[in-house]
């Protein structure tokens, strides 16, 4: 269903917290990035599981847990065909994206990188792409290769490439970068660094929301992307690997439902994906994720790309046209974010006065300080959309930055 | 807090323009690196104290208005007081910004820093306010960095993260 005027209001009716005044202003919620909204569909989903069909799961043999059970494998069989994934065994659900990449860091990365190997990272990465591949480089003596970034926030194909050589053991890059929204060429990347020989994890968090996305058409190794930046509950992602090489990996965490046979000389390991998913896991959360996953499909992952890039569009003519605003990040490919700075105002006190506004935004280094480091500001204002916002919505934005730009003058 | 003006006041905003004792000293016999890494606000502070009083003091960095101007006006009200004096207003600055002292109903000392009251329904701005005088506390005891984070965090349960 395309996203336009005629319809707009019947979403937007679908999220209860767009109702929200906030400051005594209609709440205008252009954080998406950090965390989207959830539609009643889903909320209505969480509450019909903990009312009628919660137990624990893979376990007794009684009726809820059977249910609980199939419920959340038919959710990781959604959570398949959301991205095009060959076997739903392929699919891991972790607590968010952060965890999926350190059950890679862990199981894959202390077994095969090694001292002196060298792990390729972008000058785009996410704290969470960096920090536990700095950990792993600590531990093993391994090295940390970064692909720069140009002054519009684009990765440099050609240093890409020179970086690789015959110690070069992984590559560990965002899709899109959630700082500036940059989406890289990631599949030309992957093909590259297929040639030779390197293993590589997406970092999906600020893609899966917002584009349609085939594992296998990427031909990337992980893919880690988080449920509650896409219409879904926090406290559950997914980790999704190729089934050869979760296979080989060593387990994250050890504990109930991740073993076959335990006695005190010897544990064997579950098959994937239960070797991977130690204890209870988020039961509610992972079926809210499918409930997330059904509404999202419902209204079409192509018509939300086209709809949020009209958003963009609009925003960044607008934002362009102001004196004194400065976009920061306008790579070619772009996600539906915009990181800006306003002459003389830090973002602190922008994001303060525009809350008064109604208008909330994110402001700080978007835990991506080399980023910030990189175009030299401490920190930004960011404005991420989501389908349910409305080019009326980016109107008040932008009265609101000339508040913030009356205030300061 | 919903009208910005009680916080945003002229005051504050013209100390964020003309910052008062803005730079280093050379020289200085106390300094600290006050820093928030939550959103980046940096100040170096750097003073001379003889015979326990404050004769000297300047700040330079990055930081929002808020913590400019807090830091500003902080070096306003405590150069040529007593060590001990300063550690005073260090308390009932932050007593004022946590929301355990009502300036307007309590004594206190802190005069024109009472604009800053009304950071304490912004818990996610009561750090910007505070790095600065957690810097000079720092500062005064001969500790050279301070920050706004661990133990020292001023609002523990204000849910701020990174």
């Amino acid at each position: 269903m395309k996203i336009d005027q005629s319809n707009i209001e019947k979403i937007r009716a679908d999220f209860p917290i767009l109702n929200l005044q906030v400051s005594g202003k209609p709440l205008v919620y252009l954080d998406n990035a950090a965390s989207s909204q959830m539609p009643k569909q889903v909320i209505d989903r969480i509450v019909r599981y903990q009312q009628a069909e919660h137990a624990n799961i893979h376990r007794a043999v009684h009726y809820l847990s059977e249910l609980a059970t199939r419920e959340y494998e038919e959710a990781r069989v959604k959570v398949q065909q959301f991205i095009k994934a060959k076997e739903s065994r392929e699919v891991i659900f972790t607590r968010g994206t952060t965890e999926a990449i350190n059950l890679v860091m862990h199981g894959y990365g202390r077994s095969f990188i090694g001292k002196g190997d060298e792990i390729i990272l972008s000058g785009l990465e996410h704290h969470a792409n960096i920090v536990p591949w700095q950990m792993l480089a600590e531990e093993k003596g391994a090295v940390l290769r970064v692909i720069p970034i140009n002054d519009q926030g684009d990765l440099l194909q050609d240093e890409f490439e020179a970086l690789f050589n015959d110690k070069t053991k992984f590559l560990a890059l965002s899709h899109v970068s959630n700082a500036l929204g940059t989406i890289n060429p990631v599949k030309q990347m992957i093909a590259y660094a297929r040639r030779c020989g390197v293993p590589v994890l997406l970092d999906g968090a600020q893609a899966a929301p917002h584009q349609a996305i085939d594992v296998q058409d990427l031909d990337c190794d992980f893919y880690a992307f988080s449920s509650h930046k896409m219409c879904g509950p926090t406290g559950i992602g997914v980790l999704y690997g190729k089934a050869d090489l979760l296979e080989k990996m060593n387990p994250f965490m050890g504990g109930g439902d991740m073993i076959l046979s335990v006695t005190f000389e010897k544990t064997q390991y579950n098959v994937i994906p239960g070797k991977f998913e130690a204890g209870t896991p988020p039961i509610m959360a992972a079926i809210a994720l499918g409930a997330a996953i059904d509404y999202l499909n419902d209204i079409g992952l192509d018509n939300i790309d086209a709809y949020e890039h009209q958003l963009l569009d609009y925003a960044t003519e607008k934002l362009s046209a102001m004196p004194g605003v400065k976009i920061i990040g306008t790579a070619k490919q772009k996600a539906a974010v915009v990181s800006f700075e306003i002459d003389g105002v830090h973002p602190h006190d922008v994001g303060t006065i525009l809350n008064a506004e109604g208008v909330a935004i994110r402001t700080g280094h978007h835990c991506a300080q080399p980023v910030m480091d990189r175009f030299n500001v401490p920190a930004t204002a960011r404005a991420s959309f989501a389908f349910y916002n409305t080019e009326a919505e980016i109107d008040k934005l932008i009265n609101g930055i000339r508040k913030v730009q009356e205030m300061f003058t | 807090m919903s009208d910005m003006s009680q916080l945003y006041q002229e005051v504050i905003l013209d100390h964020n323009r003309k910052p008062r004792n803005w730079g280093a000293i050379d020289g200085a016999n106390r300094h600290a690196d006050g820093h928030n890494p939550l959103c980046g606000d940096h100040i170096k502070l750097t003073m001379n104290v003889t015979d326990d009083k404050i004769e000297t003091i300047a700040f330079e960095g990055n930081g929002c208005a808020i913590c400019k101007a807090s830091s500003s006006m902080m070096t306003g009200a405590v150069k040529g007081k007593s060590v001990q004096d300063a550690e005073t207003l260090v308390e009932e600055f932050r007593s004022m910004t946590t929301g355990t002292l009502n300036p307007e109903s309590q004594e206190s000392h802190l005069g024109k820093l009472k604009i800053f009251a009304g950071v304490k329904d912004l818990p996610s701005r009561v750090k910007c306010a505070i790095l600065p005088w957690h810097t000079l506390h720092a500062a005064l005891h001969s500790e050279n960095t301070a920050s706004t984070e661990g133990q020292d965090d001023p609002v523990p349960d204000s849910g701020i993260v990174a």
